[in-house]
């Protein structure tokens, strides 16, 4: 990942390589998937409609760029202006997200270039997946106009438009938070319709809070991770008013995390004890729900809870990435492994290697356009003509 | 400015949103009351599995021909189920050992408030007036929900088309209804094991046969209540519906009902959050500003200190400084005094 001054002869180094490889074996199942129709690459069937390209492409790539919106409210709308540096990566991070969720949705949808029929041409209004189209959608303009003023600092001559975009600033993040509030639910009430498929011990009408609810420590574990890795990497980037903000929010975002997974967790206990479904815990689907809810989210919570109560840094960064890991388990959980549970085991499904090719070639496409952005534009530090900027 | 006209077209999707919820159950409502809704009775104890309706649908509905013919009976010894070239199948059960099987029909079962048409965000899906739910290729994005959404698995996808994948489901034949026919496969079967008309009328059958023949049948009609209800419906042999394949735990909530709640909240969210937003802001700039004039006060006060004290300082170095100064004169005229005084001296001596 060290190779941002790129000179002759450090061009092949492993992650170029890896790299390499991902995209041109992401290119031949690209030329696939759309000469010769998706289940040429793929394995869904018309039992398992759904693969990882919902699974994991959208409902844990909406997830996890939820650091958007977590660390702009906490910002400008909460008021902790000492994480000002940090909201610059956090919007990237989500623009680039959602940007490529999108992207990736062409490959899943049979008529891409139908993809914007159901907000100009006819509304299917009782959907779901209705909202949750028009939110990314309108969503994505949002990032992007909250993501503009940097590049229009890069490419210089552009004030009076930054300067525009800059007074928006409150406008777009309220703005974001709403629209972020849906669709993070809303991907959850995605699977209110199917009480029959989804597994008793997953489905509940809780479904939208809960993946409201873990969409924020979800933002904020991201944001912990993805400032830990970048520290690593683009230190030679990053300034006063970044490093001075950056572990203070580690703390804070770590301190919230904790307190939004308890509630999480009390609404799963909730989900169980309400509709008595406690029997359910001692089958395997049981074993399977008490390693995600008590691997994935009492031990990363404790750990975040003890990390911040002794200011220890080393136990809050281990807590955010396992955290991560416990979102993606949660949404392929849902989506797939508690999905279709009753269906014998020759019809379930698993992915393909065309679907992971894609899935790693967007992932991929995401890191290139991440690194070539911060080591040009002023995403860790302030750009000097704008010193007194208070954005 | 800007930031208004933003909420209030978010606003404006949750009312559509909104009123699209009440839209559809009102139109549920007139289906349910459909005089003229269509529907077919399947009737499990006089089904054969002899296959003439799954070829007769093949027939009418213009799908290409199968590996296997439909005289075939072979294909009965796995269980299958509708692809995108197959609308209808015919599975074969067995029971309870050693007695004879029970076959069953599965299609689309034209469900009153269908899922997959509640789910579909570009409305592709229509439960018409004559109880079929038909199908809009040309608005069909593809994305695959109203598959998802199916309780009964039914809906089924063109994937190897790269261009033009359609969703296939069985339409209830109805262009052949429009003109006043039956669907294909009503019409093929010989042992009058299906069997078309109001959906009202065949519900009242239904019961009269398990009512006439007890022990016979399983005490429901499948799809009277189920999810909502269904036009297609089913009577069965006992022991049970599972027995033959059939969900028994799908609930008799409709697919708008499941999700109304969550698209009830959209206005509600979208009215709220903006107002609680904004107070929330509000209430950070107020402390904002009281930190500010806080701020501005103690520099105030700081500069106030400051001056003071700098102005005694001042004063100080300045009575400091006369003191130095008249010791320094004090000094200097001592000096020239003195100077003088020996100056006087010499002067005398010399
Ligand atoms: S059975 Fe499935 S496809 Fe047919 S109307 Fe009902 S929900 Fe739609
Ligand atoms: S696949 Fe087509 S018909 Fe089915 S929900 Fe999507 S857009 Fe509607
Ligand atoms: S045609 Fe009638 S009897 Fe023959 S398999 Fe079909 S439903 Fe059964």
């Amino acid at each position: 990942m060290s190779t941002e001054h790129t000179k002759s002869g450090t061009l092949f180094t492993p992650w170029n390589i890896l790299a390499g490889i991902i995209l041109a074996a992401g290119v031949v199942a690209t030329i696939m998937r759309f000469t010769m129709g998706i289940g040429s690459v793929t394995n869904l069937s018309d039992n398992n409609p759904w693969g990882i390209w919902i699974g994991f492409d959208l409902l844990c790539g909406v997830a996890l760029a939820a650091g958007g919106y977590t660390t702009s409210a906490a910002c400008y709308i909460f008021g902790f202006k000492r994480f000002h540096g940090a909201v610059r990566p956090a919007i990237l991070t989500a623009f680039l997200g959602y940007a490529l969720v999108v992207f990736a949705l062409n490959y899943d949808v049979g008529r891409p270039w139908r993809l914007p029929y159901p907000i100009f041409y006819q509304q299917g209004t009782t959907s779901i997946l209705f909202e949750v189209g028009l939110c990314v959608f309108i969503y994505l303009t949002v990032l992007f106009l909250e993501y503009l003023p940097v590049a229009l600092e890069w490419k210089r001559g552009f004030d009076k438009y930054r300067g525009i975009l800059i007074k928006l600033t409150m406008g777009l993040t309220i703005f974001g938070v709403i629209l972020s509030t849906l669709h993070q639910s809303s991907l959850g009430a995605l699977y209110l319709i199917v009480p029959s498929k989804l597994h008793p011990l997953w489905y509940t009408p809780y479904l939208p809070v809960m993946f409201f609810m873990s969409s924020m420590f979800a933002g904020m574990s991201m944001v912990i991770t993805e400032g830990t890795i970048s520290h690593k990497y683009f230190h030679h980037k990053m300034d006063g008013e970044y490093n001075e903000g950056y572990l203070d929010l580690q703390f804070a975002f770590a301190k919230a995390s904790a307190w939004v997974m308890a509630g999480y967790l009390a609404m799963k206990v909730l989900g169980l004890a309400m509709d008595n479904r406690w029997p359910y815990l001692f089958t395997g689907y049981g074993a399977w729900w008490l390693f995600e809810v008590v691997g994935f989210v009492v031990l990363p919570c404790y750990c975040y809870a003890v990390g911040y109560r002794d200011r220890n840094i080393g136990l809050v960064r281990v807590a955010a990435p396992w955290t991560v890991i416990g979102i993606m388990l949660n949404r392929f959980d849902v989506s797939l492994i508690a999905f279709n549970w009753q269906l014998p085991s020759a019809d379930r499904y698993f992915p393909s290697i065309g679907e992971i090719t894609i899935s790693l070639f967007v992932i991929t496409l995401g890191i290139i356009a991440f690194r070539f952005i911060v080591t040009r534009m002023p995403i860790f530090y302030v750009h000097p003509a704008y010193k007194d900027s208070s954005h | 400015m800007k930031r208004r006209h933003f909420l209030g077209l978010l606003g404006a999707a949750g009312v559509t949103m909104g009123t699209g919820v009440s839209a559809q159950a009102a139109s549920s409502a007139d289906v349910k009351g459909l005089p003229n809704a269509g529907g077919v009775l399947f009737d499990a104890t006089r089904c054969i599995g002899c296959r003439k309706c799954e070829a007769a649908c093949n027939q009418v509905n213009e799908l290409p021909k199968p590996a296997k013919a439909f005289d075939d009976l072979s294909v009965l010894d796995t269980i299958r189920r509708t692809d995108a070239k197959t609308y209808t199948i015919v599975n074969k059960y067995v029971p309870e050992a050693g007695k004879p099987p029970v076959f069953r029909k599965s299609q689309c079962n034209h469900c009153m408030e269908p899922a997959c048409a509640s789910a579909c965000f570009v409305a592709a899906f229509k439960k018409t007036e004559t109880g079929a739910v038909v199908y809009d290729e040309s608005v069909c994005v593809g994305c695959r929900y109203c598959m998802v959404a199916c309780p009964f698995n039914i809906p089924t996808y063109e994937y190897d088309k790269a261009f033009t994948p359609r969703v296939m489901k069985c339409t209830m034949c109805y262009p052949r209804l429009l003109e006043g026919k039956l669907p294909g496969c009503v019409e093929a079967c010989p042992k009058e094991a299906l069997l078309f008309g109001k959906r009202r009328e065949l519900l009242n059958i239904a019961w009269d046969r398990i009512g006439g023949t007890p022990g016979r049948y399983v005490e429901h009609v499948y799809g009277e209540r189920e999810m909502g209800g269904t036009s297609w419906l089913y009577i069965a042999p006992k022991p049970s519906f599972a027995a033959i394949g059939m969900d028994e735990n799908l609930g008799t909530a409709s697919a708008p009902e499941l999700t109304s709640g969550a698209l009830a909240a959209v206005p509600a969210v979208a009215g709220i959050w903006p107002v609680l937003l904004t107070g929330l802001y509000a209430i950070t700039k107020r402390k904002d500003k009281i930190a500010e004039a806080e701020k501005q006060a103690a520099v105030a006060a700081a500069i106030a200190t400051a001056s003071a004290d700098a102005a005694a300082k001042l004063s100080e170095e300045l009575a400091k400084a006369e003191v130095a100064n008249k010791r320094r004169i004090e000094v200097e005229v001592t000096k020239a005094l003195e100077a003088a005084a020996k100056a006087a001296e010499e002067g005398e001596d010399a």
